[in-house]
């Protein structure tokens, strides 16, 4: 395997040369172990493509998002305009992100405060280097199995970016299959809001079991997501149902990696 | 005479006293705080057209949809004759459209009584579900009591006017098929598709002066409900056949995920990078962060809880809501008009002004445990059919609770200040977020 090129913008002025793009990895994105190989799996997609990418590395720091949904606006404010600090000074135009939630903040919520970037979730990103061919998938490892896509909520309804993870699973010439709520019908793995870190209120049931348990009636090989949050609820639901053997939860971007053997 | 006196009366009165009532809803949605909602009119427009008027929301569930479409078109047609019927009752004469519209006049009023048919098919439908079937979503708890007798109540008000309809038109068929019609001298029928079959069948072979009650019956009796319904709306959730519109025409043009940033707030961080930063000068007035009674909301927040209608598509599309928690988000809009109308009522009885009467929509009558619950998944924004946001009522009194109360669940409090000192909502060094590029 090759080795993982992972420039910072720090490095990039330091030889005076500009980015493409900025990858923000996120939070989750460069902590959750689970989350860390979808962020490796997107270098690796980037590499592959020879896009010449940056990341803000120890420079980057909370969109703030958790905090302003939680109800913690002062929180939310103090940490964009930190960012928007650090973004604007390194004359940020593009920003790709790994997580919709950091994409949301970033894209909508920060334009008013003094941050104006064109943002674009990592699976749009991947379309876009499909259409302009700089990478190719042909099936491989996927080719035949069944997948089916959980839409984030902040991807999907919030962003109206339904199209984009499908196009690219297009590519693997897998069965796609789409649970009944899908699309803006699509329910919420549970995460969203700040309830990630929290227990849930008293009821009658987790919602990540109530979704996971959506997918699973389709007998897929592949729960698709396109969200860290996303992932840890749904690979926690398929662990409920004892599933783990049987169903893989596997981010897009891991998808077309692992089918091109990146 | 008597006749027209007591209509003018019946018109000029039901008019009015709706009119005070509508006065009196708006005095309350303008208790709210300024949100401006009037740019992009021709996208609005287009809006409110495929929304409200084209029903569009309503098709992802099409059964619901065609029921309420017949009711819908039903109510739009009638009005046609209710025009006749004003016009009728002010001079005193019979079907006045009849001789001047002539074949039309026979299309005109056959397509509002198979309009009313179907309307009649629907509300039997909508009754059964409610009562019968027991549609989940629509008994559910927020509903006991008031909620479940205002749905029924017009409900049967609705076949109660649909029955005075046929009424009217089958004994007034009866009559002229025997020559006694007030429309015409001779014996003839008015052709009507429903009931020139349902009126001899009903009505046939009574005497002239029982069919003529019967007619009458109709008449008023259509006439009294109109005006009824009328000043029934203000008190309703069927307020929305009206508020619908321009509901949907003041909706959120944004993306959905975009939550709107406190200015007050950003005014304040300002401060905090830069105390010689230009802020514009507070009012004066103390300022609250979030919201903790109805008058912190916007007017369109408090409009949209006079336009919710109590249809349960949100409640039953939120996750929380779906897996045994507290959280409605129909409830949300219900707390939130019934918070209004007690505070429009505590005015109304001092004098317009408004007399602390220590209760508060948050805490009284919305619970934090709901609002902890919600996910900010933007499903119940997504299923109203008449683009109604109950999640920024939740997001703002969350900010209440945390930034006015510091009142957020340890966890999150927990969270924040991973935040604060990390950059992340985990206990992580923001010196090791590169880490991951090397393991």
């Amino acid at each position: 395997m090759n080795e993982l090129n992972v420039p910072t913008m720090a490095e990039f002025i330091g030889r005076g040369e500009v980015p493409e793009i900025l990858f923000w990895v996120g939070c989750a994105g460069s902590f959750d172990d689970r989350a860390k190989k979808i962020t490796k799996a997107i270098v690796k997609i980037l590499n592959h493509a020879k896009v010449k990418f940056a990341v803000l590395g120890t420079e980057e720091s909370c969109t703030g998002d958790p905090a302003k949904r939680a109800g913690n606006e002062f929180l939310f404010q103090m940490q964009a305009m930190n960012n928007i600090t650090v973004l604007n000074g390194y004359e940020v135009k593009k920003i790709v992100t790994g997580c919709p939630h950091c994409y949301n903040t970033l894209k909508n919520e920060y334009p008013s405060l003094g941050g104006n970037y064109e943002v674009i979730h990592h699976t749009e990103l991947i379309q876009d280097l499909l259409n302009k061919g700089r990478i190719k998938i042909e099936g491989g490892s996927f080719k035949g199995k069944k997948i089916t896509f959980h839409d984030p909520c902040y991807l999907g309804r919030g962003n109206d970016v339904y199209e984009a993870p499908r196009e690219v699973m297009v590519n693997l010439e897998a069965e796609l299959m789409e649970m009944k709520r899908s699309k803006a019908n699509g329910l919420c793995c549970g995460a969203g809001g700040a309830q990630m870190f929290k227990e849930a209120e008293k009821g009658t049931k987790e919602v990540n079991v109530e979704r996971t348990e959506e997918a699973l009636a389709l007998n897929p090989d592949v729960i698709a997501v396109g969200c860290p949050f996303c992932n840890t609820m749904i690979t926690d639901g398929v662990k409920h149902f004892n599933k783990e053997d049987k169903v893989k939860v596997l981010d897009v971007a891991e998808l077309i990696a692992q089918a091109k053997n990146l | 005479m008597i006749s027209i006196v007591v209509f003018i009366v019946v018109f000029v009165a039901g008019t009015a006293f709706f009119t005070l009532n509508v006065f009196k809803v708006r005095r309350n949605i303008l208790l709210g705080k300024e949100i401006d909602r009037k740019d992009n009119p021709s996208e609005r427009l287009k809006l409110m057209t495929l929304v409200a008027l084209g029903q569009k929301k309503m098709f992802e569930r099409p059964i619901p949809a065609v029921l309420h479409l017949f009711l819908y078109v039903a109510f739009i047609i009638t009005q046609i004759e209710l025009i006749e019927i004003v016009c009728d009752g002010v001079l005193g004469s019979h079907r006045m459209f009849r001789p001047s519209l002539g074949g039309f006049y026979t299309f005109l009023v056959s397509f509002i009584e198979i309009l009313s048919v179907l309307a009649f098919i629907g509300t039997i439908a909508f009754l059964s579900r409610r009562n019968l079937l027991k549609v989940p979503r629509l008994v559910k708890s927020e509903l006991n009591g008031w909620p479940k007798l205002d749905a029924n109540f017009i409900l049967l008000g609705e076949i109660t006017l649909i029955c005075f309809i046929f009424m009217m038109n089958g004994a007034d068929e009866v009559l002229y098929n025997n020559g006694w019609s007030h429309a015409s001298e001779s014996k003839g029928s008015f052709g009507l598709a429903i009931s020139s079959h349902l009126g001899p069948l009903l009505f046939g072979g009574m005497s002239e002066s029982t069919l003529h009650i019967i007619e009458r019956i109709g008449w008023w009796g259509h006439l009294s409900m109109v005006f009824g319904f009328l000043n029934y709306l203000p008190y309703s959730k069927h307020f929305h056949i009206l508020l619908a519109f321009p509901n949907v025409y003041f909706s959120n043009l944004l993306a959905k995920g975009k939550f709107t940033n406190l200015e007050s707030v950003t005014n304040e961080v300002k401060l905090m990078f830069d105390p010689s930063a230009a802020v514009p000068p507070s009012d004066g007035a103390p300022m609250r962060f979030g919201v903790k009674d109805v008058t912190d909301l916007t007017w369109k927040q408090l409009l949209d809880s006079y336009t919710c209608t109590e249809c349960g598509r949100c409640t039953s599309s939120c996750p929380q809501n779906i897996t045994g928690k507290l959280l409605s988000p129909r409830k949300i809009m219900m707390d939130t008009r019934d918070r209004l109308m007690e505070v429009g009522k505590n005015m109304d009885a001092n004098n317009g002004e408004f007399k602390d009467d220590g209760k508060s929509l948050l805490g009284d009558y919305i619970s934090s445990e709901e609002l902890w619950a919600c996910n900010t998944c933007n499903a119940c924004v997504q299923q109203c059919p008449v683009n109604i946001d109950p999640l920024s009522i939740i997001l703002d009194m969350r900010r209440y609770l945390v930034m006015e109360q510091s009142a957020a669940p340890t966890e999150l409090n927990m969270m924040f200040t991973n935040i604060e000192n990390n950059g992340a909502p985990w206990q992580f060094s923001q010196a090791d977020r590169l880490k991951w590029k090397d393991e």
